[in-house]
């Protein structure tokens, strides 16, 4: 294996149903459902939430895969580069936020 | 990709004969005063292939003679570039049917490639003409449309298309139709066409103050200097694989080469412009016709020509002249 990560094996997705198909037979009906229609949510928002999904969890797959849907559901470089701004700021404000607990330790350490 | 066109539409029982022919599409030439990566005609302005004035006068006298041609579709290159371009919109005017031009909006500003004319008359001409305008703008924002077009082009396409508010073209009640059409501008599908016309409006309206009739999105045909790009990009193959995968019959259904003829510089006549520039013309015999050897009613007996290039037309929502089919 000369790479964890082929940007072919993006098409093979469907062969992980080799085994145990009904789960995944299961799981594409629910996946399509939630990710390919216009529903409360239209398939542009939809995408442009699954590709900032894609930043947070870094996964090439879906980056590949969500940046073509998100250009193919109409939305724009300007748009999608706005997402990813929102996932580094919710990163950023994470990891932040949990400097609240240090604080908390540093303060029941008599250090703070 | 797995399955040749003509096996799948053969496969899905879908009828690919010829219904009638209520379109006329001319390719006047193949001069353009821009060069698009997008282009499947290889327009540019150092092409010089144009339609001769004899040919013109045989469309003009084919018109005459049968009335179920109802509209003339101009296109090029730009056609406004064609030597016989006012001669040719005065006697289709005579003729009283719904005449289109495929006009660039860019072309007005530049001065004709071999002459240097001022085109700075165009607006006020298809006014005069009440010509029905398809004009291409890649996307409402300037970003995408110079990246297909060029620089520059999304600005003076702009201050085109104010110009042809002005006159009317494009509001509401004028009965002046500007139709826009939006292609993406690398290998991927278009977005619904009518999400993306409601960006279109918003947008151009807010900025710009700009009012247009209708969006046709239009999916990018792997032929020619698109085909090229995608080989130079390694991402032909993808791109064969993604028009197949979303082959849609609905769209087989309502293809546009069922109602056209196509005819290009050199007269000789073909089901569509992408099976014009692959050069798969209408031939008896292995000889290939022109409009000089046929008419209307003999077009529409023949077979249509397929390859893989169609699965562009039949991807998503379907692609036409006229935009998405279903």
């Amino acid at each position: 294996m000369a790479n964890y990560y082929e940007s072919s094996d993006l098409k093979k997705f469907g062969e992980v149903g080799t085994f145990a198909k009904e789960k995944m037979d299961k799981f594409w009906a629910y996946y399509n459902d939630v990710t390919g229609t216009d529903s409360a949510l239209s398939k542009r928002e939809k995408s442009l939430i699954a590709l900032a999904v894609a930043f947070a969890k870094q996964c090439p797959y879906c980056i590949d895969a969500y940046t073509t849907a998100c250009l193919e559901n109409g939305s724009n470089p300007e748009q999608m580069h706005e997402a990813l701004h929102i996932v580094s700021a919710m990163e950023a404000g994470i990891a932040l936020v949990h400097g609240v607990q240090m604080q908390n330790v540093l303060k029941s350490k008599g250090a703070m | 990709m797995n399955t040749d066109f003509s096996s799948k539409i053969e496969n899905a029982k879908i009828d690919f004969s010829p219904k009638t022919i209520d379109t006329l599409q001319l390719n006047l030439t193949k001069m353009c005063n821009q060069a698009c990566t997008h282009c499947h005609v290889d327009s540019s302005p150092r092409r010089r292939e144009a339609m001769s004035h004899e040919l013109l006068e045989r469309a003009l006298t084919l018109l005459e003679a049968d009335t179920r041609v109802t509209t003339i579709d101009l296109t090029g290159g730009a056609p406004e570039l064609h030597g016989d371009f006012k001669w040719f919109l005065s006697e289709l005017t005579r003729l009283r049917r719904r005449v289109i031009v495929r006009h660039n909006l860019t072309v007005t500003w530049d001065p004709h490639p071999l002459t240097g004319e001022s085109m700075e008359y165009l607006p006020e001409f298809f006014k005069e003409n009440r010509l029905e305008i398809v004009s291409s703008l890649p996307y409402y924002q300037e970003y995408f449309t110079d990246r297909q077009r060029g620089d520059g082009v999304f600005q003076k396409s702009i201050k085109s298309l104010q110009i042809l508010n002005r006159l009317g073209f494009g509001k509401s009640g004028s009965g002046l139709i500007l139709d826009l059409v939006y292609n993406p501008v690398g290998p991927f599908l278009p977005a619904s066409q009518k999400g993306l016309e409601n960006d279109y409006k918003r947008e151009l309206k807010q900025k710009f103050d700009i009012e247009f009739s209708k969006l046709f999105a239009i999916t990018n045909m792997p032929i020619n200097r698109f085909a090229y790009q995608l080989k130079k990009l390694g991402s032909y193959e993808e791109y064969m694989e993604k028009l197949h995968t979303a082959f849609n019959v609905s769209a087989a259904e309502s293809v546009m080469c069922r109602n056209m003829v196509s005819v290009g510089h050199d007269g000789r006549v073909f089901d569509c412009d992408f099976n014009q520039m692959l050069n798969m013309d209408f031939k008896k015999n292995e000889k290939s016709l022109t409009l000089f050897d046929i008419d209307f009613e003999t077009f529409s007996k023949r077979t249509i020509q397929v390859a893989n290039h169609c699965y562009g037309c039949t991807a998503g929502e379907g692609s036409s002249c006229g935009g998405s089919l279903v």
